[in-house]
Formats: structure tokens, sequence, C-alpha cells
């Protein structure tokens, strides 16, 4: 198909890649389109529909001493006209003239790489389909449910917040070493938080979704009008370590940071939580007595994302050297050890561990037999806090992974195996490593949407955990 | 405007910038809107990241496109579209309209604009002497790389991280009766010494020099035309062993202390604690899902005692070098200054036009941004800051008047809840305080306050010597979520009796 701008994005690779003059090239043309809508107090706040169109182009300079002595030049440009593809092909061989030797130079992937790359998947469309696209059609019954629900709430007496947006991005990698990938990667999202009209109480739920059809807007409304109910109970409580149920959406928050911090590079320089003191990682450590696993699967049901090295630029455990590198299946923390740390080919080098690339979902799952759902949990408790999320989420102190933060839209107390009322939110003062040492119960997983980082972390499926002695620091007055 | 500013990008106004705006706005009218504004926005970008003296990261990025939002029977509606052509700009009129009628479904509250005066033609240049997209990156490269060397030759310092950002944002406004075309430029330099011992600790210190709305001038020159630089090279000779001596200096103790908080760590607060709670948006719940809102509503107006009694905080968008200093803003509002706390009292809120009509403020005073085409306006962050005491103390003299504190430089982690009542800070450096006189460095230091208490206990500013300019590229707001820069000036001040955490006992079971 042909665009606006006169060139499928296809066609761009294709022109890129003909007038590149460097020894090699790598050009990524991608189409995101997004709608969106958002609403506060019952009624509409803002709105849009966008469109983007980016080409970047990554063009390497070999010095002839072989695969590791490079340089790269990166030049990345939005609405690329057909007769300003060459601009911005000269303007990164620009780029990699004025550079100096890359340390993560590499050869090229090329179409002969074994495993899953260049196997096309059969969920997604062929190279030569046009892009997908959004638009605000999409959202269009959904507004009208919504228009519905609002109105429902305000004769009700809730007050409703919230934001629901769809994205489609279609990614085209073509190389000069003969790679043609494609990933079409639709994100949306639901976040609904309801309040009480004297704004004390204030209840939350968020859903991934690819395409809108598993959202039921009314459904999630009556479900916090329940936990709003729930809530009409208040019981102070001061700072302290308390046992705590921490659902789906909190524990996707602590351990999505885990990962981003599981690099190798810096691992293996002794500057993290995953450094092994004298030198080394921590890998094959054990973190965690229970049976867990932390895993990210480019094929995972629902959660489906890249299954390829997109890398529009170079960094700590990132190279655009491994465009197109294939991903498969990473287990990062394997029946509790630590099992893998994010590299690409450059830093895996340096921290002499295997090559594994960032991928961009999470799964936390217990191989116990017959987790229980947060329901059971909550029923099996004696005495804990039950949070609803996390926010405000902040690095404390890289040497043990010390995070901070606060609960937000409800904390309650459980007791004898039922909700007995609200309780103030805290400040938490918490590293997920440690957390992970004092695990007391494992959940069923289930997919969630983290709700600190969904913005740029969407796809992930978690269990509910029971934590012994989760650290609420200091009582926050926010309600 | 300065005579020493240099003019807007000729690439930007080479654009056929009026026929864009003058193909979507009559689309836009002749289907029916009540109110149509267009933007055109040219944003160009380059990140350079060097690990322990090599390059790693080297990226430049140029990002355009154009926005229609209009207003239809009391809704609003926005389009943006990536190509800069009259076609993409009226099909971008028609698709704001249609995003309007589909979300008039859940509308209730019809949108107004406070009226702004008609300005015409204007433009306007942010203040700076040396684009930076004038400079070769290898000149870049080899200014960090150098500067990592000096670093990496202390037998302290294992590894450095060296990275510069640079933003040249080029914006064309249009609503029909004023036209604004503006440039901008900032910049952000940051180096970061990180020193491992053999027994497995480690410890990091980053310079304290701000990001600024400077040009390249700031990081080669100790002295500019209209005042001090910053003297990279005397940070950079002392950052070495005072790392060192972090690293064997003693945990904190917990408790209460008195502290002494130097510019670079308390604009952070202010950020946090000022600036976003008197955000009237977040006052009125609009970001109640999501950044949340703020302790300090509209009926506190006039009589919320926000701290002590010497505390005066405005806010504006005039400030000589600020991030969020322009001439006018995303609804083609003057840029002001005004005050946000008098007296220790709160006296004001940061407004767009639809607010300020809403709740009677009668003008707004410029705060509606986008960070880009794509993004609809909110209600951003002005340049909000702290004022010195006219004949105020020097940093010296503060820490003279504390028995037993900490003085804390350099902003590092933060923390603050939905409503802007607790938050949790750390830094870069602590130096404990007897008797009035610095005593070492400390570890390990959190402070935990709530909002009110913490500035209730400001007991001196410092005068305009101690006066800094710090913030921040990259402040986090709206969903779809935006980033915007924004400065915090603030002299040194002290504060009584602040709760002090030890966060390596906060992390052990």
């Amino acid at each position: 198909m042909t665009t606006a701008s006169g060139y499928s994005p296809q066609e761009t690779v294709e022109r890129a890649l003909a007038a590149a003059r460097s020894d090699d090239c790598v050009v990524i043309a991608e189409e995101t389109s997004a709608a969106n809508l958002r609403w506060a107090g019952n009624t509409l706040t803002t709105n849009g529909v966008s469109a983007s169109r980016q080409l970047t182009v990554i063009a390497i300079n070999r010095h002839g001493h072989g695969p590791g002595h490079a340089s790269a030049g990166v030049v990345s440009r939005a609405g690329v006209l057909p007769d300003q593809i060459e601009d911005v092909v000269r303007a990164a061989e620009h780029a990699a003239a004025e550079a100096t030797p890359a340390e993560d130079a590499d050869q090229l992937a090329g179409p002969e790489q074994p495993g899953s790359f260049g196997i096309k998947n059969l969920d997604e469309p062929g190279w030569d389909s046009p892009p997908g696209r959004t638009e605000i059609g999409v959202l269009r019954d959904f507004a009208a449910t919504l228009g519905e629900t609002l109105r429902a709430a305000q004769a009700a007496g809730r007050k409703l917040y919230g934001f629901a947006e769809h994205e489609l991005s279609s990614t085209f990698l073509g190389t000069s070493t003969g790679v043609r990938q494609r990933h079409d990667q639709p994100t949306g999202r639901v976040e609904l938080n309801a309040k009480s009209a004297d704004l004390e109480r204030s209840a939350w739920t968020g859903v991934a979704t690819r395409d809108f059809t598993n959202v039921d807007i009314a459904g999630l409304d009556a479900g916090l009008a329940g936990r709003l109910e729930a809530a009409k109970r208040a019981i102070s409580l001061p700072a302290g370590r308390y046992e705590t149920l921490l659902p789906p959406t909190a524990v996707s928050d602590l351990l999505t940071y885990l990962y981003w911090s599981a690099g190798a590079k810096e691992a293996a320089e002794g500057r993290t939580v995953f450094s092994k003191p004298g030198g080394g990682t921590r890998l094959g450590e054990r973190l965690s007595a229970q049976p867990v696993t932390l895993s990210s699967d480019p094929r995972a049901p629902g959660l489906a994302c890249a299954p390829f090295v997109i890398s529009h630029a170079s960094g700590p455990d990132s190279s655009v050297f491994d465009n197109g590198l294939p991903l498969s299946a990473t287990s990062w923390i394997s029946d509790g050890s630590l099992a893998a740390l994010i590299s690409s080919r450059h830093s895996a080098e340096v921290a002499g561990l295997p090559v594994t690339p960032a991928i961009d979902n999470l799964t936390f799952a217990t191989s116990a037999p017959a987790a229980p759902a947060l329901e059971e949990m909550i029923a099996s408790t004696g005495r804990a806090l039950l949070l609803t999320c996390l926010w405000y989420i902040r690095e404390v102190d890289p040497q043990t992974l010390l995070l901070t933060g606060l609960t937000r839209d409800g904390v309650y107390l459980v007791e004898d195996g039922e909700v007995v009322g609200a309780v103030n939110n805290f400040r938490f003062n918490e590293s997920p490593v440690g957390m992970l040492e004092r695990l007391l119960e494992v959940g069923a997983t289930v997919p969630t949407l983290p709700r600190e980082w969904g913005d740029y972390f969407n796809r992930a499926a978690m269990p509910p955990v029971r934590v012994e002695g989760f650290n609420m620091s200091s009582v926050s007055q926010a309600s | 405007m300065d005579d020493h500013r240099p003019g807007i990008d000729p690439e930007f106004t080479a654009l056929p910038l009026r026929d864009l705006a003058d193909a979507a706005l009559a689309q836009a009218k002749s289907l029916g809107a009540q109110h149509a504004d267009f933007r055109a926005e040219r944003i160009r970008g380059q990140h350079i990241g060097l690990s322990d003296g090599n390059p790693q990261t080297l990226i430049d990025a140029d990002d355009s496109g154009l926005a229609v939002r209009v207003i239809v029977d009391g809704t609003w509606g926005f389009a943006s579209a990536v190509d800069l052509t009259t076609d993409a700009a009226a099909r971008a009129a028609r698709q704001a309209i249609e995003v309007a009628k589909v979300a008039a479904a859940m509308n209730t509250e019809p949108i107004e604009l406070a009226p702004e005066p008609a300005y015409g033609e204007v433009t306007w240049v942010s203040a700076y002497e040396i684009d930076p997209f004038t400079v070769s990156a290898a000149d870049k490269v080899a200014l960090l790389a150098q500067w990592s060397n000096t670093l990496l030759a202390h037998a302290a310092v294992s590894h450095v991280d060296a990275s510069l950002q640079q933003v040249r944002e080029c914006k064309f406004y249009s609503d029909g009766v004023t036209t604004a075309t503006q440039q901008r430029i900032r910049l952000q330099p940051a180096l970061t010494a990180v020193a491992v011992s053999d027994d497995g600790r480690f410890d990091t210190m980053r310079t304290l020099a701000p990001p600024v709305g400077r040009g390249y001038e700031f990081l080669t020159s100790r002295q500019l035309r209209d005042g001090a630089g910053w003297d990279f090279e005397a940070e950079l000779a002392e950052l070495p062993e005072l790392l060192a001596a972090k690293l064997r200096a003693p945990t904190v103790e917990p408790g209460r202390y008195d502290l002494v908080i130097d510019p670079s760590n308390l604009w952070l607060v202010i950020h946090e604690s000022i600036g976003h709670a008197t955000e009237l948006d977040r006052a009125l719940g609009y970001e109640a899902a999501y950044a949340g809102t703020s302790f300090a509503t509209l009926d506190k107006l006039g009589s919320l005692q926000y701290g002590s009694g010497i505390m005066h905080v405005t806010g504006d968008r005039t400030a000589e070098h600020g991030l969020a200093t322009i001439g006018y803003d995303d609804e083609g509002v003057a840029g002001q200054s005004w005050d946000l706390i008098t007296d220790g009292i709160l006296s004001g809120y940061q407004l767009d036009r639809r607010m300020a009509l809403l709740k009677g403020f009668g003008r707004s005073n410029g705060c509606a941004f986008s960070d880009g085409p794509g993004h609809m306006p909110l209600q951003r962050m002005a340049n909000v800051s702290l004022q010195p005491a006219a004949s105020g103390p020097s940093t010296e003299d503060l820490i003279a008047g504390v028995d037993n504190g900490i003085y804390i430089l350099g902003d590092k982690s933060w923390s603050i809840d939905m409503q802007r009542y607790n938050f949790q800070f750390t830094g870069q450096r602590f130096f404990k305080i007897s008797h009035g006189r610095l005593a070492g460095q400390l570890r390990d230091v959190a402070y935990q306050a709530t909002t009110t208490d913490f500035w209730g206990s400001m007991e001196a500013v410092g005068g305009p010597q101690t006066y800094v300019l710090g913030g921040a590229f990259n402040c986090g707001k709206g969903q779809p979520g935006q980033v915007a820069p924004v400065s915090h000036g603030c002299p040194a001040a002290l504060m009584r009796g602040v709760r002090i955490l030890n966060t390596a006992e906060e992390g052990a079971l």
C-alpha cells in the first residue's frame, strides 16, 4: 500500500538500503497510529487521534580489522517524504564517519540466522502486507457505553476517572545483509478509578487489551462500586512491617523494575544488586525458596511482542548491531534461582554470559501445584494487608534494589479470611529482590496491567503473592 | 527580543506554516467548530552517552508534525498528522471534528476558553549563544571522553557514565488571531562516577550541573556573557575524592535532624511538593486517575498555610534560561510571572484558558503545553521558584546556625504521594553538620516529610548569592504520557527537625 507519503514503509526500507553507501546499513521504518479518550469527574477531559511515521537509518563503517571494528551513525526522523529518504541515509553516514569505533561493533544478523529468526509468525501479516492502523472508530462503541456508565455513576454518587487508549505500530526492519522482518504490535488499555462523592474512598482497576473486545466497562465499574462499599469502614494503622497480599498489578510493577535492573553489563561491573561481591554476577544464586519463574516469551499467548531485536540506539545492554537477532523464550529466574541477565551480544561477551536480549513482556509464575486465586488467598488469611496497586515507585539504593513508593486506591485489612475495612495509605520501602526471599505464598498467574509502568510496559502476567513483613515505612495522608 | 538571540531555524520557517494553518482552521470552521487552533512543530534531539569514556549511545532524532484542536458543540476534539502538507492539515481538522463527535457521548461540561488578547504575528527565541546542533558530534564526544578520563584517572573511580541531551524545539501556533513562531534550545549534561570496593559495596556520585535553557556555551565557558557559567573542571577535579570519602563514610543514624539543603537538591522538592501541587488541573481532579490530585484544593486559596512566613514562591514563563520559559503557550497566551505562595500562604495556581474561565480567574497565566505535535495540550508546569531573602545569609552562614544536622547536595531518588502530602528524597552528597561546621560525609541518607510540615519547618532561606536555577528535562504528566522541561530556582535553605531514614536499614528485614 502506498501511504500519504508516497512510499509504503516496505518501499522506504528498500529505497534507503539502495541509497546506502556505507559498508553495512540497518533501516527501521515504523508507522504508528493511536486513539484515546480520557475522563475525570464523570465527564470527558481530553481525547485525540495521532499518526506518526518514523524512519531510522543506522549506517555502519567497517574498519577492515574484523567484525569488532566498526563505527555506527544513527539518525531517526519523522515524516520523511520520498525525496528525503536519501537525506536521512546521508545524515546517518555522516554521523558514522564522525563516530569513533563502537565498542559493541559486530556483524549484522543475516537471513541464515538459526533459531526463530526468519521463521514467519503465522499470526502476523507478511512483509508485503500494508501497515496496520487504528482510528477513533475503535473506541466508538466503547465511548457510548462509557457515557452511559458515567451517567449511572453520577446518579449513584460515584465519580469516575480514567483513560482508554488503542495504539497500533507496524515495524519494518531491513538490513544490507538481507534481513527483512516485520512486526505489528497492538497495544491497548483501559484504566478506571472510582471515588466516593467526598473523594475519601478510592478504587482502581486496569485492563490491558489488544483490541478492546475484552473490555466490559460497566462490569469494571460494578466491581469498583463494590470495593468502595467495602471501604466504608475506615481503619487507621501505623507504619510498620505487615504480612501483605499484593495483587497481580502490584507484583508486576515491582518485578518489572527488577527486570529492568537485571542488565548483564552493569552487574558484571559490580554495580547492581545482581553483582557478586568480589567480581562476576549472581547467576545461579537462589533468590527465592518458592519454585517461581520470571520469564519473557515473544510468543506468549495474549502477550505477544516482537520476536526479533529492534534497537534504535545502543546502550549498556542493547546494540544497534543486534537488529534482527531472534528472540526466544527466556527465563530470568528459574525455579527460584537467577538464570539470566538482559544482554546484547556485546554485553554478554563482557559479562561472560549467554546472549539474552530484552523482550517486551514478562510473566511470573509458580510451578507449585494448585496455585490459589487471590480470593482463596484472602480466605486463608489470618491477618494481613491487601493492596490494590502501587504508585510513584523510585529506586532508593541500587545496592539492594531498595524501592520506595506508595500504596494507592485501596488498602484493606483482612482478618480471619475476610476484608474488614479500608486502611490508610502507606509509603513503602521495599526491594523486590528482598521480597522474593520473603514470599510466603504465590497464587495463580493471570494477565495484568502494571499500574505504574503501563505507559511503557503493557504486557504482563502475574500472580497475587503473600509477602512476609512488607515494609510500610510511613503513613500517607492521601486518599 | 534580546539582540544576541539567534534567529529561528530557517528549515522550519521555510515550511508552508501559514498555508497549513489556513487549511486546518478553514476546514474546522467550515465543519462547525466553535474554536480551532493549529500547531506545527519540529523537535530536534540528540542524545550522546559514553561508558568509561567510550561512546555507547549516539542518536539524532528529528520529529515533526502538525496538530489541530477543535471545540465542537462544547466538546474537545484533537488530531495530529506527520505530513506537513495542506491536505494532511485539512484531514487532521476533519479527524479532530470526528473525535469530538465520538467523545460527545461522554461529555457533560461544555468547553469554553478564557479570553486572551490577540497578538497578531509574533516571534520568540530563547536566550542562547551556540546552537548545539551546529557543533559536531565528534567534538561533543571528545569533550565527554576527556571529562570521563579525568574521573577515571583517579584510583577511587571504577566506572564513569557520561551523557549529554540536547533539544531544539521549533513551534508554530495559530488560532486565527495570534500566530506565534518560536524556538528554544536546552541541554542537559551529566557525569556519574562509580566506585566499587573490594568487599562488593558500591556507590555513585553525579555532577551537580543543572539542565539549562542555554546553548553549547554552557559546556565550554566558565564565564558566560550574562553571568557565571558552570565550572566543570573544578567539579570534576573534586568529584573522585568526594566519592571515595562517601564510600567509606559512616552510615547515618536515623532520627530528626536540622537540614541545610543546597539548591541542587531543593529544586526537586519544590517541583514535587509545590510545582505539581499548585497545578489547578490536579486540584480539580483531572489527573486523579493517573498523576494524582493535590491537597492544595481551590477552597484553600488564600488561606492554606503552605509553609513558614518567609516562603515566597513564584510561577513564571519568563525567567531567562528557564526550561519552561516561552513567549506564548499552546493556547496563544503570553508568558507571565505570578505568585503561587505569598508569605507562606497559598496565593495562586497554574492555569490554562479553560480552567481560568471555569473557575473565575479571568485570564490564563499561560500554562497549556503539549510535548509535541502528537499530543493535546495539557496544563503543564511553569518555572516554579522559591525566592531568596534580599539580604539573606550565605550557605556557610546557614550551616553555622546548625548544631546537629546534615547538609544535602544533589538530587537522586524522589517519590511523593498522589495528593502531594508524603514525600521521600535522597541526594548525591550528605555532609554531617556538627556545631556549625561540616564534619565529613554520611551514607544511606533519605529524608521523609509531609509537605506542609516540611515547608513549615523552613527557618531561613539564603540570599541571592546562593540562588541557582535547577530543573529537569522530563517532568511526566497526562495520559497519553507527556514530558516537559521545567526549571526551579531556589536559594539554600535551613529546615529544622526533619525525619532522616537510614536506607540500608529500610532495605534490611
